[in-house]
């Protein structure tokens, strides 16, 4: 690899060859999936997959209880409305292809879940795109509140040439934040793939105008570790993290959806004006003003100036009120009230007698029984005592957060609404 | 038909779970009876299983005190007991449905006259999508590939001419399935109506993620409003929400409006949704307001400005620039 002019051309097979010790590619298959380790022979002597459900069950019970643990730590406040911008770095380094295909095609894919998960999650917060390439930062989207918007305009960009520049994308960042409302909660979120950043003054300058202006900095590096990377995280509250490969870059972009602690210096408590706009009967024609076109399908009427909107949340462009529906509040308040962890049901607790279980999941009536007539690993709710199944357990906790036991019956109800 | 990929739906299985709200208070004060409007549910039950041999159908009965299931037209039990005087279906649930309704008269306790407790919707929403999830899990149904399996849950509301203070409060959602959801509003019950309402908000956009519509039947008394509860949570999972307007013809309007599988829906004029409330009521008066404030640290809505947020106790600035001026003055002071 002298020839660095000649790079792009022969990038390809110089990369492969150096990331992957020479294998051919029918031979990477064999050694990156393993597929015959997750096989063992059954009394019949045929062989069948290994049931991981059990041990993937006990990694997310783990990871369940140190979250309920933090929660319990302290009694925090969570930012709930959050103005986040995505870095996105799309200099040369992104081009590189330890992911595959690129590293710039992993990004964007897992940007677009990232974008759709943090507004199903956050429906009161804002999303702007940044990206950096040829030592310059420049503003991809202002920040919005619609993920198609995002998305599409991400896709449009997918070049990558240059350096990337730490300086100027904070820089840029930090002139777009400091016009926020002081009850948002500013934070960044830069997936860098460079192992450099071609700067025009002093980085750590621009780090400690960022902890000023109180915006949370975290990274998620798809090279290695970074020094300037790892002090801009400490310094202003963030997390660093470096992605082994795609399946861990998924989970720690994912890790940025839920709202993270608010930090009580960095947001003021503020009531803000919202407006709830109703949706007009379909077939009703009205010019909106985000598109500026006519159209039938009904949409939100401002309650303030009475244009209308096509999409909620948002902000009406004629007088500038934050409009959003009240299932948008509800959808939020989830994360203010989460359910409590299940509480594994033992084997030895099964044969005593004074925690009868009926073997049939509450949730989803299927029994929980196994072919011997054996109960299967279970969970119990501590409120309402309701046995569960390992997988409503985790579709309670990840989707419903509500507890169809609690949920299902007035004295418990009445317990967890006087907490 | 628009493309050729749409012959594969023609074989549709769907799984449909119907809650049935069997409120009490709410059916006494009713001009129509329960066992009229159950019949003609029963009725349009059984045609939704006549309509395919793989069909379905699941019935959660809601009542005020707790909710449980009444009937799995998968299960074996169903056919082992029938009397030969009654199908299966019938005996089943009405048999389920006596047991279930003479315990959760058990278990209620007295209340305040003059208010109507309400159905425990969010229990049997929560219940639905775990089954619903169930089958999620377990593929399809049928060998056969091109069998796919549509999940509908079904409600049924029954509200009464109640006050619209809190109209956020009333939900109905999901094809099929009948709820009857009742509130009162007074002051005293309205942290636990807020819950249920998160509650059942959970369960909506829960369904919504793993797409699932949410029909919603609202059984009303003519002159009643709609239920914004209800419209919002078919409108924000794809459902219908359908009011009938006049009960004797329930089996009518249920299997024109609800019977028809998802695929068939596109090609249907169904009633279409004459707008939809996004209102929200305020915390301190239960006013239902059009734009008001709201907390930023924990959400809470207010129809006129406080200085103090009366649930999370936080102290707000009397406005962002008065607020940081006398911060100011008081780090000088200091």
């Amino acid at each position: 690899m002298n020839n660095i002019a000649g790079r792009p051309l022969n990038e390809d097979d110089e990369e492969d060859e150096v990331n992957e010790d020479g294998l051919e590619a029918w031979e990477r298959a064999y050694t990156e999936d393993r597929s015959w380790e997750s096989l063992q022979e059954d009394e019949s002597g045929l062989l069948r997959s290994i049931d991981t459900t059990a041990i993937q069950h006990a990694q997310y019970r783990r990871r369940l209880r140190a979250l309920a643990s933090n929660a319990a730590s302290a009694r925090i406040q969570k930012g709930l409305i959050r103005y986040l911008y995505i870095v996105v770095d799309l200099s040369k380094a992104a081009s590189e292809r330890d992911f595959r295909p690129s590293r710039m095609a992993v990004i964007t894919k897992q940007v677009e879940t990232f974008i759709r998960e943090f507004f199903d999650q956050n429906p009161l917060s804002h999303v702007g795109l940044v990206t950096t390439k040829d030592g310059v930062a420049s503003c991809l989207t202002d920040l919005g509140g619609s993920p198609e918007a995002h998305i599409k305009s991400l896709m449009g960009k997918l070049e990558c040439s240059g350096d990337a520049s730490l300086q100027n994308a904070l820089d840029l960042v930090h002139s777009n934040l400091n016009q926020i409302p002081s009850y948002g909660h500013r934070e960044v979120l830069i997936l860098y793939s460079a192992l450099s950043t071609c700067d025009p003054g002093d980085i750590m300058e621009t780090i400690q105008n960022c902890k000023k202006g109180k915006m949370r900095c975290s990274v998620i590096g798809l090279a290695a570790e970074m020094f300037i990377c790892k002090h801009l995280c400490q310094e202003t509250g963030g997390t660093y993290s470096v992605a082994l490969d795609e399946s861990h870059f998924k989970e720690l972009i994912l890790e940025h959806c839920p709202p993270p602690p608010a930090i009580a210096e960095y947001a003021t408590a503020n009531l803000i004006k919202m407006g709830f706009p109703q949706r007009a009967a379909e077939g009703s024609v009205a010019i909106c003003t985000c598109h500026e076109e006519a159209k039938t399908e009904g949409g939100y009427t401002c309650p303030r100036c009475k244009v209308r909107v096509c999409e909620l949340p948002t902000e009406c462009r004629i007088c500038g009120l934050t409009l959003i529906s009240s299932p948008h509040l509800a959808r939020s308040y989830h994360h203010l009230f989460p359910i409590v962890p299940f509480v594994e049901i033992s084997a030895s607790s099964q044969n005593d007698p004074s925690h009868r279980f009926p073997n049939t999941c509450f949730g989803c009536q299927e029994s929980l029984l196994s072919q011997g007539n054996k109960p299967e690993l279970s969970v119990y709710c501590p409120k309402c005592k309701q046995q569960f199944c390992f997988d409503c357990d985790i579709y309670i906790h990840e989707s419903l957060h509500n507890c169809p036991g609690c949920e299902s019956f007035r004295h418990s109800k009445s317990i967890t609404t006087a907490q | 038909m628009p493309s050729a990929p749409s012959k594969n739906y023609t074989d549709d299985v769907s799984l449909l779970v119907v809650t049935l709200d069997t409120n009490p208070f709410f059916w006494s004060d009713f001009p129509s009876h329960f066992s009229d409007f159950l019949s003609q549910v029963l009725a349009f039950l059984n045609s939704i299983i006549l309509l395919g041999q793989l069909n379905q159908v699941v019935v959660i009965a809601t009542g005020c005190n707790s909710c449980s299931y009444v009937y799995d037209s998968s299960s074996n039990k169903n056919h082992a007991s029938t009397n030969g005087t009654m199908p299966a279906l019938y005996s089943n649930l009405l048999h389920n449905l006596d047991e279930f309704i003479a315990n959760d008269k058990q278990l209620t306790k007295a209340h305040e006259p003059g208010t109507v407790p309400s159905s425990l919707l969010s229990g049997s929403l929560s219940k639905a999508l775990c089954y619903i999830q169930r089958a999620f899990r377990s593929g399809p149904m049928h060998p056969q590939p091109r069998v796919r399996l549509r999940y509908w849950l079904i409600i049924f509301s029954v509200c009464k001419d109640l006050p619209m203070g809190l109209n956020s409060t009333y939900l109905m959602i999901f094809t099929f399935y009948t709820f009857n959801f009742c509130i009162a509003v007074s002051l005293q019950i309205t942290l636990s109506i807020f819950f249920r309402y998160v509650a059942i908000m959970n369960a909506i956009f829960s369904a919504q993620r793993s797409s699932v519509p949410v029909d919603s039947c609202y059984i009303a008394s003519s002159n009643s409003s709609n239920s914004a509860f209800l419209q919002q949570a078919s409108y924000i999972t794809g459902g219908i929400y359908y009011k009938p307007p006049q009960l004797d013809g329930l089996f009518q309007y249920l299997s024109a409006v609800f019977a028809t599988d998802l695929h068939s829906r596109a090609f249907l004029r169904l009633p279409k949704s004459l707008g939809v409330d996004f209102r929200a009521s305020c915390f301190c008066h239960k006013k239902t307001i059009d734009t008001g404030y709201v907390c930023s640290v924990c959400l809470s809505i207010f129809c006129e400005h406080h200085d103090k947020c009366s649930t999370c106790s936080s102290v707000f600035g009397q406005s962002q620039s008065v607020a940081a001026s006398t911060d100011n003055r008081k780090r000088k002071a200091e």
